[in-house]
């Protein structure tokens, strides 16, 4: 099992004027399955993300598919088949669903069959303007666009944030479904999600990995769960 | 102290040049103590100030207002009004002006300043604008319209009438750039000036630091504003008179690249941007008609001409290369030979 | 009542004209987020490009009008397109510098113009059937009007046309909603920063050859002037959206026709509209700042 990690993050440090949030982050993300961001708020997942994506300037190194990304601009990082699902879900509520999967088609063949196959909810709202979609809408339509090319890795940011029980459901089976085919890097709050969709996890604590490894041992250690995470397991759902 | 003695020096040596028969040959057309050169230089100082007056909001607190010169035109316009229109003395003229240029930025700003950064700018540009409108279509026959207002000098004191009184003028000027920089320095050293400071670096981590921002950036506004109104009294004596081109926007955008040039934030870059525009806006029309200028070709001939060309273009290059102005060379320039020099800092610093 | 007709029409004329002028400037700021001080003189440009083309054409014909607009519209392409690559994609991130080197280059152009062709507006010959009338509902028209009304409209349905149903329209409407979005998608949105430059360029240019026909000179501060309206009609009609500069560009256009008129004949104030719009722009900012911070989303 030498294969090249999807991707390799090395040293990887950001600094927003003076306020350092990440310290130097290593870790590495194997082909195929779901690996499981953690981290309370404010640790740094979501600069993470969006420093391998190239959005915030960083310092360290990143790798994808042994390919060093680190200097290049956004799009050509997402270019070399990375897919981003914000933690907003930024879609663009002015444009239509169909337009905003057109936006979204990147190499030459859109997979918009398998698309309308997971999110079936998308095909007949095509001409609706995506502002008007619910907040469970949007985040399958963030999904779809994602999907819509083959991509080597996607980086899916607190996806079941702020829905309601039955959507995240819905939106953790899709998920469920994805990991199947593609290597996800997921920041994820919500436990029971990660639970159900990851088997192994990086946990940030204020901008440096602590952990690197199995969700299951990782949660099954409590006191150290507690201390990184800041919950009380028992809680969880 | 070093500093003192040389800001001293020089204000001795600017109070004596009436007395100086010097000539500073391309530099101005006659020696330093004629008229023509006086008026000149008065006019340098007056806009020293003014730009000084700009940086306060510019560069120390950060607002970017593209409506000062509606200030500087009101204080010109107010001591003009009264003193032609309506036969005042001059004291109940800039009295007037002084009232203006307390008023009118304290009513501007106080509606302007509800909104911040691009919407500020574009507020306080409307304003100027609408004044700019008011001063051109002459309500009441007041301000003269596009003509303008010549100043009625029957009532002024002899000594600031005439061609050959020039120097008091000039001496008139020198007073008013004295009292902006004694007011700037203090204000911008105290604590105003530095809450200022702070609104400018970062307004937000300010607020949370338990300042208030809105009346702080209100009384940037209003010390600027008042400062620009005295200047324009001083500009109606200099010049004799007041034109609607001081209320377009043009002079405010004038405003805004004499303090970039000089040095946003930087107490005597704003005054040499001021001083350093105006002597060029005067000396670059003579220069191009000059003979050395007119023999050129006509690609190089053409530009040299226009001052706005020139300041424009300077301020360009100044924007994206030395954003600190000309107040910011001397610190780059110490920069730079301590990177040239490391073993001799090295060897020195035992 | 004829009255009336002749200020609708010159009101939606320079209505016109404020569109052509504000609606690259709207797409350049929905996009990029610059304020484009060296917009009036991308007008500047546009209409000394017509006035020298029509004056070397040797007369007034309808074809060597054509000719300059075609002139004017090139001209306007290269002037915002070199504006973009040399002097805002260099300063990236730095929103300020931006907007002040626009402010220096404005001055600049301006000058230079000055400097070359001189500071007297200078007679531009018009074909004849511009200088001549229509009658319409009783009011004399001079056809200036209905050209500038006929090329707003045209230039509209272009711009729509092309936001609604280009790929690049897309990446430009899409843009102005949240670029960084854009860019996670794989697009490079530069392209689209250049692009919109251009077309902004290119609407200024053709405003400022039109308003060489319509006011029968060029001079070199029109475009500053112009410019001031522009920004009143962005500001109202909020960013990136070429619909809405449309409506507020009529809106200002006849109200400051009628109440200069009115204003004139009731007041003795003829600069009543003129004030009116500049005070209407503040009055938009102070309640809606938000047009002018934020997407229109």
């Amino acid at each position: 099992m030498n294969a090249v990690p999807v991707l390799a993050v090395d040293g990887l440090a950001v600094q927003f004027g003076e306020s350092r949030v990440l310290h130097g982050a290593t870790f590495a993300v194997e082909e195929g399955g779901t690996t499981a961001l953690l981290g309370r708020n404010g640790a740094g997942k979501t600069t993470t993300l969006r420093a391998i994506l190239g959005l915030v300037p960083h310092r360290g190194r990143v790798r994808l598919d042994g390919e060093d990304v680190g200097g290049l601009p956004a799009h050509a990082v997402v270019q070399r088949r990375v897919g981003y699902v914000p933690e907003n879900r930024d879609v663009f509520a002015g444009l239509t669903v169909a337009e905003n999967l057109r936006l979204a088609e990147r190499d030459g063949r859109p997979r918009y069959d398998l698309v309308y196959d997971v999110f079936p909810d998308l095909r007949p709202r095509g001409a609706q303007r995506a502002g008007t979609l619910s907040g469970g809408q949007q985040q399958m339509l963030a999904i779809a666009r994602a999907l819509l090319n083959p991509n080597r890795i996607l980086l899916i940011d607190e996806p079941t944030k702020g829905l309601a029980p039955a959507v995240v459901a819905r939106v953790v089976d899709v998920l469920a479904r994805i990991g199947r085919e593609v290597t996800i890097l997921l920041v994820e709050q919500n436990l029971a999600a990660a639970r159900r969709l990851a088997e192994r996890a990086i946990v940030l604590d204020q901008g440096r990995v602590v952990y690197a490894g199995s969700l299951g041992a990782f949660l099954a250690d409590r006191e150290g769960a507690h201390r990184h995470l800041g919950v009380a397991l028992d809680a969880a759902p | 102290m070093k500093r003192r003695a040389a800001v001293a020096g020089l204000f001795v040596l600017l109070c004596a040049v009436p007395l100086i028969p010097l000539r500073a040959v391309g530099v101005f057309p006659a020696p330093l103590n004629a008229p023509g050169t006086l008026q000149i230089l008065a006019l340098c100082l007056v806009f020293g100030g003014v730009a000084l007056s700009y940086d306060l909001l510019f560069g120390y607190t950060g607002l970017l207002s593209f409506g000062h010169a509606l200030f500087f035109a009101a204080g010109a316009y107010a001591a003009n009004i009264a003193l032609s229109r309506w036969g005042w003395g001059p004291a109940s003229a800039v009295a007037v002006a002084a009232a203006a240029g307390v008023a009118l930025p304290l009513a501007i700003g106080a509606v302007a300043l509800r909104v911040g950064g691009i919407a500020f700018a574009m507020v306080t540009l409307a304003f100027a604008q609408a004044g700019s409108i008011v001063a051109f279509s002459d309500p009441g026959h007041l301000t003269g319209g596009e003509e303008g207002l010549g100043l009625v000098v029957t009532r002024l004191p002899a000594l600031l009438v005439g061609v050959v009184n020039t120097r008091y003028l000039y001496w008139l000027a020198l007073a008013y750039l004295t009292v902006v920089a004694l007011a700037s320095w203090w204000l911008v050293n105290s604590r105003p000036g530095r809450i200022w400071q702070a609104i400018r670096e970062n307004e937000a981590r300010a607020e949370v630091l338990g300042v208030r921002a809105y009346p702080h950036k209100l009384m940037s506004f209003v010390a600027g504003g008042f400062l620009a109104a005295l200047g324009g009294v001083v500009y109606v004596f200099v010049v004799g008179g007041t034109a609607p081109g001081i209320t377009t926007a043009n002079l405010s955008l004038a405003l805004l690249v004499m303090v970039v040039l000089g040095g946003a934030g930087s107490l005597w870059g704003a005054v040499l941007g001021g001083a350093l525009y105006e002597y060029l806006d005067l000396r670059l029309v003579a220069l191009a008609g000059s003979p050395q200028v007119a023999g050129l070709p006509g690609w190089l001939r053409v530009p040299l001409g226009q001052p706005l060309f020139i300041l424009g273009t300077l301020f360009i290059l100044f924007v994206v290369f030395f954003p600190g102005g000309i107040a910011a060379i001397p610190e780059r320039i110490r920069a730079a030979a301590a990177r040239h020099a490391p073993a001799a800092a090295a060897g020195e610093s035992a | 009542m004829s009255t009336v007709v002749l200020l609708a029409v010159t009101g939606l004329g320079l209505g016109a004209l404020y569109f052509l002028v504000a609606s690259g400037l709207s797409l350049t700021y929905g996009l990029l987020r610059v304020l484009n001080f060296a917009h009036g003189a991308f007008l500047t440009v546009g209409a000394y490009t017509a006035w020298l083309i029509v004056t070397r054409a040797g007369g007034a014909s309808i074809g060597a009008f054509g000719l300059a607009l075609l002139g004017a519209l090139a001209a306007g392409a290269a002037i915002g397109a070199a504006v973009e690559t040399a002097l805002i994609r260099p300063l990236y991130r730095r929103h300020i510098e931006q907007v002040l080197v626009t402010v220096g280059l404005g001055l600049a152009i301006a000058a230079l113009i000055q400097g070359i062709f001189g500071a007297d507006p200078r007679p531009v010959p018009v074909p004849a059937w511009m200088r001549g009338v229509t009658v319409v509902l009783g009011a004399s028209v001079p056809n200036t009007r209905p050209l500038l009304i006929a090329a707003g409209l045209v230039t509209f349905t272009c711009l729509t046309a092309f936001l609604s149903f280009t790929r690049w329209g897309l990446i430009v409407r899409a843009g102005v909603e949240n670029r960084e979005m854009v860019r996670a998608l794989g697009i490079d949105v530069q392209r689209a920063f250049t692009l919109v430059f251009a077309i902004g360029g290119m609407a200024a240019a053709l405003g400022g050859a039109l308003s060489a026909a319509y006011f029968g000179t060029v001079d070199p501060e029109r475009g500053t002037v112009m410019l001031i309206y522009a920004f009143i009609v962005v500001v109202i009609g909020g960013l990136g959206s070429i619909a809405g500069s449309a409506a507020a560009a009529a809106l200002v256009g006849l109200i400051q026709q009628f109440a200069n008129y009115y204003g004139s004949v009731w007041w003795g104030f003829p600069a009543a509209g003129d004030l009116a719009v500049v005070l209407l722009l503040a009055a938009v900012l102070l309640v809606r700042p938000e047009g002018l911070a934020r997407s229109a989303s």
